[in-house]
């Protein structure tokens, strides 16, 4: 009813294979960006930009990288924080480096180095895969937390240990380092966001990304129709680690303003796969739902107990969270393993047919 | 600098034989603990096919339990038999509300699934029994605490902890009696026959929820030994989650599937890792204990995929 193709007919191929086929997709797809480009800046406090929608856009395209990984590649990856880290640390040796050079592009730059060591990390996949590889990418993620502590080059020999994020300007206006406003980091993380999602999406339905579900398929059959696991697999680990590299130089740069190792711990390679899976893998969009529900909700669930009268303390709240998280990680995982992409998969085949029950 | 590398760390290996047996000992009991977290895995994926990775927190949980009622005014072994019914019931929920319904979905999903039992467990023991570090309580266990110094004729001496030997008497004590379990009772060889073949021990009528309880219960086990020999050497803490990842590479040493395997492999890592962090962690400024066990499993990982013990992987087309 709401959600009916019927009418739209498509007369050349490249209506056919357009990113967005549906009318109502791209209806939908221009209410969120004007949502997010036009109302959210108009409305938004600064403290929702901060604490919710920066992140929430930082995670996003870090789970897109690893969904890229581990969704469409089918190479599993525990160690995406870490290459979050090294893209964050590249970034600011560059701007140390190329004080003059525009912070965006640095940050787009930084994510190659991320991309060079993810390729070297993904070596072993080409011998090793499932459950061994996460143990090789467990390896990538302690090694690389190590040298963030150990080799001081990195941070430039700073007494604290932590890298702290200079002030910039882009076209006069203060884009990175303490005195930015929310509102200015805010537009440079979407749009980086929504670039290389764009990006992305276009280069999953290409060759490249196809040879990639062929891997993920089946190893042996893709191989034996010529495609080159070598490259292939490589591939993948640079693509990914290059998005996960960009999104741990946005963290820093437009979100945290400083960061030390422990930002980029084991801890925040779990909670990128846990938006992965949740999300749906192997979906763009699903990226996006993941991160939402795992930043998200934790944030609301600290208000709740304020907002509804109970009055318990900071700590309690953080065990509450944690609980409520983990049960309702298990929970979604039960009622639907394919993660919220499927549920909205299944919602629209459900508006499609609505008032009819088939 | 190649002769700090190759030949350097052997010199002082042999010129302070006391120093070095010291560094052995350590490293074979990190090896014991590693050993015993990963068996906590072994077992579990043995019988279900499921990457247990909330073995590391199942062992924080069941110290965690311990101490915390002894706390509230439980004696120390009454306590102790309250904490194997907690495991008892832990183990009997998981396998209800988590296992079975995933049943048969892909290793990824129930890995997570247990990634996300991980959060809960730490919300959980958190909320109830507090956040900060607790000290274990081994004096009331009747747990020997001191240690004993042995004289190396005049080069020196070494210093064992009497809980440390403690501990691996416990750890040697309770691979036989898993041993045992699975050969001579009627429950572990149906143990046994879960691992071998699902289908196959459905058939012949073996309860396989049933025997995922026990799995879960027998790890919880586990874990709760581990937790009690670890808690005695450091405190009770939730830091121990970091340490439990190192059963990784353990199980990649010594295999997946293989109880043996789990120990052996457990100590090589023990092993590696002090004696490399002591001898060869000075030339990269230290500290590569955090990821050395990793490089380790990974070098063998490129020679023998299957590990020690491990099953061969066939795969067919």
């Amino acid at each position: 009813m709401f959600y009916r193709e019927a009418g739209q007919f498509k007369t050349s191929y490249e209506a056919d294979q357009s990113l967005f086929p549906i009318r109502q997709d791209r209806i939908g797809l221009a209410v969120i960006l004007a949502l997010a480009f036009v109302v959210v800046p108009l409305t938004a406090n600064d403290f929702f930009l901060t604490s919710i929608m920066i992140p929430f856009l930082v995670f996003s395209l870090a789970a897109i990288g690893l969904n890229v990984l581990t969704g469409f590649a089918g190479q599993l990856s525990l160690g995406s924080g870490a290459f979050m880290g090294v893209g964050a640390y590249a970034a600011y040796k560059l701007t140390t480096i190329f004080p003059d050079v525009n912070v965006i592009l640095l940050v787009l730059i930084s994510g190659v180095f991320s991309a060079a060591i993810g390729a070297i990390f993904g070596l072993p996949s080409l011998r090793i895969k499932g459950l061994y590889l996460a143990v090789t990418t467990l390896a990538a993620q302690f090694f690389l937390e190590w040298c963030f502590i150990r080799i001081p080059w990195l941070y430039n020999y700073n007494a604290s240990g932590a890298i702290e994020i200079p002030k910039r300007e882009m076209f006069g206006v203060v884009i990175s380092g303490a005195e930015a406003t929310p509102l200015a980091r805010y537009f440079v993380v979407l749009a980086v966001t929504v670039g290389i999602a764009v990006l992305v999406a276009n280069l999953l339905r290409g060759r490249i990304g196809r040879s990639w579900m062929m891997i993920r398929d089946m190893d042996i059959a893709a191989e034996l129709m010529g495609i080159r696991p070598l490259q292939t697999k490589l591939m993948a680990f640079a693509v990914s680690s290059y998005i996960c590299g960009v999104a741990g130089a946005m963290m820093v740069f437009f979100w945290l303003n400083a960061a030390e190792p422990s930002s980029y711990s084991i801890t925040l390679s779990f909670q990128i796969l846990f938006m992965v899976i949740l999300g749906g893998l192997g979906s763009i969009s699903g990226s996006f739902m993941g991160a939402a529900f795992i930043w998200i909700l934790p944030v609301f669930l600290k208000f709740i107990p304020g907002a509804i009268g109970i009055e318990i303390g900071a700590e309690t709240v953080e065990h509450l969270t944690f609980m409520i998280v983990g049960g309702l990680i298990i929970f979604f995982l039960i009622v639907e393993p394919h993660g919220f992409a499927r549920l909205w998969q299944i919602g629209k085949q459900k508006l499609r047919v609505w008032p009819f029950p088939y | 600098m190649l002769y700090d590398i190759f030949i350097d760390p052997f010199v002082q290996m042999v010129e302070m034989p006391d120093f070095f047996l010291q560094v052995l000992w350590e490293g074979f009991v990190a090896g014991i603990l590693y050993a015993l977290i990963a068996l906590g895995f072994v077992l579990i994926f043995k019988a279900s096919g499921v990457f247990n990775f909330a073995q590391g927190i199942m062992v924080v949980f069941a110290g965690l339990t311990l101490v915390g009622l002894h706390e509230n005014g439980v004696p120390a072994f009454l306590a102790l038999i309250m904490t194997i019914g907690v495991m008892g019931i832990l183990a009997y929920g998981i396998e209800r509300v988590v296992m079975r319904p995933l049943v048969n979905q892909p290793d990824i999903i129930l890995l997570m699934a247990t990634i996300g039992l991980t959060y809960f467990l730490i919300g959980f023991g958190e909320f109830v029994f507090g956040g900060e570090p607790k000290r274990m309580i081994a004096e009331e266990l009747g747990l020997p605490t001191g240690s004993t110094a042995f004289e190396m004729g005049e080069r020196g001496l070494v210093i064992l902890q009497h809980i440390d030997i403690a501990a691996a008497v416990i750890a040697i004590i309770m691979v036989s009696a898993l041993g045992v379990f699975f050969n001579k009772t009627r429950i572990g060889r149906a143990l046994r026959a879960v691992a071998d073949d699902h289908q196959a021990a459905l058939s012949v009528g073996i309860s396989l929820n049933q025997i995922w309880a026990i799995v879960w219960f027998a790890a919880g086990l586990v874990a709760l030994a581990t937790g009690i020999m670890w808690g005695a050497r450091s405190d009770v803490s939730f830091a121990l989650e970091i340490v439990a990842f190192k059963a990784l590479p353990v199980l990649i040493l010594g295999g997946f599937t293989s109880i043996p395997g789990a120990i052996i492999g457990g100590l090589i890592i023990g092993f590696g890792e002090k004696i490399g962090e002591i001898y060869w962690g000075g030339l990269v400024g230290g500290g590569i204990e955090s990821w050395l066990a990793y490089i380790i499993a990974l070098i063998f990982l490129l020679f023998r995929p299957q590990g020690l013990f491990g099953e061969k992987i066939i795969e067919r087309v």
